[in-house]
């Protein structure tokens, strides 16, 4: 276990290193920040000081050396934009984007499941084929064009939401949380349902799809001819063994939703993480953008891990090969 | 009775309505870009500027025409060609409580060129005049190398801190501690990416502030910015998307005030290469000669640009065809020259003169999120180069390559803009036309390399001319010089636009800048 452990975090540091390497001479090779960050009144004189002083004026390979020193340290820079340290940045912003991740796979969860489970047993019902219909919308509707439209109902026709932004906050345990209060609840139904919208498709889809094929199985068959009542049936024993792939599937969902809920937020205006680095690619601010990209890949490599981990808690029958890896 | 119930009444109603506006006294306004930093000096960008002009003070002002005004300064001269005179305000209080005085104008011109890691200094305003030399606490004089008669243009851009804040880090103001200026708001709060908030200040010299409260939203996607004023979570917002526009008219909630900006729309050509990268005949083979450099050619692709087309269709007439570097009214701006008229004929007449009659193949690059349009003015303006008889081709791409591209000279061809932060029409000409000398500071953003010898030497006459009526003579000159010599192509000047609620005005401004103290109550 402890050598699987081990040489599972050998490989992220390698990918890591990799990553790093990629996105260094990616940024290099999308232009010179300075272009884009310099004021147009600015004469070659302030241009030339503006290079140096973010130390673009060395070769790449002495900034890329540079960068690695630093974040052997623990440092990944500071932003050229905001001059602070990226991580702190990414780590102020981290919050809001979590917590619209987080809400956003919850409603997946708690309106795809009952929805699917409705639609897998009876699945020729009206009510079953336009939950179904429906999960096809969510999946091929672009989710910006979702977002605006949610705005244009609820926030401009109808009024009842705010069209945008993040609401009040409040502090818990250091972080900033707008969960905690009604008007911050308000501000993030819109965003969250925007976001869950994918997910809530998914889980209805293999919802039904493992009802559908739970009450077939002979367990199923065998609890109704000992006479359970269907609820029991279904509440528990169906609703049980259809919940692995559910699992599964969800924590690489969460992953990508954290990493990428940019549309979602650039269309709300919501102050995360996918916000900042999309305005950090605009303004080829690369410390940022090398420290969120090292973040994230990290982020994925201990969802990977922990998911893998739970297999075997969850299935005695998944052993980790610790000899093999 | 009856009388004095009415006159209750009435008395009560106007008492009712004057609460009414009391407790409205806030405004909350969404900005189309976001503020990175609130230290007033770290980076020069139009967002942190906007919001640094609420907290903080200059010497000297400008008003919406961008027209020079008093600030912290009363008064400023030349006494003679070296030497200019600025005297202070007096009585003015930081928000922390300490009086203004001509020391903390020396610690402001100190502290500019300290700002550690500032990706865009503002130097720029400030090396060229030197240090401030106090001469009593409410005078000071500025010594020049040489005649230097931008300098109420260039303190115009220096946002004033106090003797306290000198040495004050870029992470005291982006906490709030240091947000300690003379300004019409105090700081209230910064939530980054979000909003920040600002509060009145009670002591401030000038016109009192009518907004007890002032929120700045950041709400940089433009459907979305729309969506926020139309259900009312914002009063006002800037940027107006064109594509817009026309609803937000026809709207009886909305007002939209607009007013001609200073940002001209051109293109930008090699005119100094002989072998040019982005120029091919019809087969896609590079050119022996560079077509370019034939005034006849840059002529007769002016003449082929239909300008009221692209006024009228690509930018929904939010735009004014343009004839030279700044609107007409402009300081330096000349009456002579006018937008060039759309004739095909003339066009195609010049090419052939030009030995040009089949044509050439060419590319226009052009950013896509950079200007208003952008990408479609230049798919606009390839179409109409066909109809002369060049094959364009668009290579359009985000601005973070566009303009290291452009900066390297990759270019034959691009559409740019430029906004004149002074005003002036010596902004573009310095940067733009005059020939590129980095010792001097000349030509920065010359990215076709235009050089003529007549525009330099009037430039650096107008440059020196401490007499105003005598510079703007020589800037009018030089503009008209370098317009008719074609060094760029204008296209037009792009429109300004705010939208609130009914029941709010805006003085619209001509550099792009949304002050929370120009918006008033009342419609």
């Amino acid at each position: 276990m402890l050598v699987y452990f081990i040489r599972r975090m050998m490989q992220a540091v390698l990918v890591l290193f990799i990553m790093s390497i990629l996105v260094f001479v990616g940024v290099f090779s999308i232009g010179n920040p300075v272009d884009i960050l310099i004021n147009p009144q600015a004469d070659q004189e302030e241009i030339a000081r503006a290079i140096r002083v973010l130390g673009l004026d060395k070769p790449l390979w002495e900034q890329y050396w540079l960068f690695l020193v630093n974040a052997a340290r623990g440092d990944l820079g500071r932003s050229f934009v905001f001059n602070i340290p990226a991580i702190e940045l990414i780590l102020q912003r981290m919050p809001a984007t979590m917590e619209l991740a987080i809400c956003a796979t919850f409603m997946g969860v708690l309106m795809g499941i009952p929805l699917g489970m409705w639609a897998g047993l009876k699945p020729d019902s009206v009510s079953g084929k336009s939950i179904m219909a429906g999960s096809i919308l969510g999946f091929s509707l672009p989710t910006f064009w979702v977002g605006l439209m949610l705005i244009m109902i609820f926030a401009v026709y109808l009024g009842w939401l705010p069209s945008t932004g993040r609401g009040q906050t409040r502090n818990f345990l250091g972080i900033e949380l707008s969960i905690l209060t009604w008007d911050g609840i308000k501000h993030m139904m819109m965003p969250a349902f925007n976001l869950a919208l994918f997910k809530l498709s998914l889980v209805i889809r293999l919802a039904r799809a493992g009802t559908r094929e739970a009450i077939l199985q002979d367990y199923v068959k065998f609890a109704r001819a000992k006479g359970l009542r269907s609820g029991r049936i279904i509440g528990v024993h169906v609703f049980k063994n259809i919940m692995i792939p559910i699992v599964t599937v969800l924590g690489l969902e969460l992953g990508s939703t954290i990493a990428f809920a940019v549309v979602t937020e650039t269309v709300f205006a919501w102050p995360g993480m996918g916000k900042l680095i999309i305005d950090s690619i605009n303004l080829l601010d690369r410390p940022v953008i090398v420290a969120y990209l090292m973040i994230i890949v990290f982020m994925f490599i201990v969802i990977n891990l922990v998911v893998d981990l739970m297999y075997s808690v969850l299935d005695p029958r998944v052993r980790i090969a610790e000899a093999r890896g | 009775m009856l009388k004095k119930f009415a006159a209750t009444v009435v008395g009560l109603a106007a008492g009712l309505s004057l609460s009414g506006i009391v407790a409205a006294a806030e405004i909350s306004i969404a900005l189309g870009a976001e503020v990175t930093s609130l230290d007033p000096h770290f980076h020069n960008l139009s967002p942190n500027n906007n919001v640094a002009e609420h907290v903080f003070d200059k010497l000297v002002l400008q008003d919406e025409m961008q027209r020079l005004k008093p600030g912290l300064a009363v008064s400023w001269r030349a006494i003679d060609e070296r030497t200019w005179e600025v005297k202070l305000r007096q009585g003015v209080k930081f928000h922390d409580g300490s009086a203004f005085t001509a020391d903390d104008v020396a610690a402001t011109f100190e502290r500019v060129p300290w700002v550690p890691n500032s990706p865009s200094a503002f130097t720029t305003y400030t090396k060229p005049i030197g240090h401030p030399i106090v001469l009593d606490p409410y005078t000071i004089q500025f010594k020049t190398e040489a005649p230097y008669p931008m300098l109420p243009v260039d303190i115009a851009n220096v946002y004033i801190v106090s003797r306290k804040q000198a040495k004050a880090p870029t992470e005291e103001f982006n906490s709030g501690k240091a947000m300690n200026g003379t300004g019409p708001f105090k700081f209230a709060s910064w939530t980054r990416g979000d909003r920040i908030t600002l509060v009145r200040n009670e002591a401030y010299w000038g016109d009192k502030p009518t907004w007890d409260k002032v929120t700045f939203r950041q709400i940089t996607n433009d459907p979305t910015r729309v969506a926020a004023l139309l259900a009312g979570d914002v009063n006002a917002i800037e940027i107006v998307p064109t594509a817009d526009m026309a609803r937000l008219k026809a709207s009886k909630d909305i007002s939209i005030f607009r007013v001609v900006s200073n940002r001209i729309i051109f293109f930008h050509m090699d005119t100094d290469r002989d072998k040019t990268p982005a120029i091919f005949d019809k087969q896609g083979r590079p050119l022996e000669k560079n077509p370019l450099k034939d005034l006849r050619v840059c002529k007769a692709i002016s003449k082929a640009m239909n300008r009221s087309a692209i006024v009228d269709r690509v930018m929904e007439g939010e735009a004014i065809a343009a004839g030279q570097l700044l609107p007409d009214g402009f300081y330096g701006t000349s009456p002579n020259l006018k937008p060039e008229g759309y004739d095909v004929e003339g066009a195609r007449k010049l090419l052939s003169e030009a030995g040009y009659g089949t044509g050439f193949a060419m590319i226009i690059h052009c950013p896509n999120n950079r200007y208003v349009n952008d990408e479609k003015i230049c798919q606009a303006a390839a179409q109409m180069l066909g109809r002369v008889g060049i094959d364009a081709k668009v290579e359009a791409m985000p601005s973070n390559v566009f303009f290291s591209r452009a900066n390297k000279l990759e270019f034959s061809f691009m559409l740019v803009g430029w906004g004149s932060g002074t005003g002036e029409v010596s902004s573009p000409l310095r940067a733009l036309l005059a020939t590129f000398d980095r010792d001097r500071g000349m030509g920065a953003s010359n990215r076709g390399r235009y050089s003529n010898r007549k525009v330099d030497a009037l430039l650096d006459q107008a440059l020196a001319m401490v007499d105003d009526g005598k510079r703007e003579k020589l800037l009018q000159q030089a503009s008209e010089v370098a317009i008719n010599d074609l060094g760029i192509i204008p296209l037009h000047y792009q429109v300004n636009s705010w939208a609130t609620r009914k029941g709010y005005t805006y003085v619209p401004r001509t550099d792009e800048s949304t002050f929370a103290f120009e918006f008033k109550p009342g419609s």
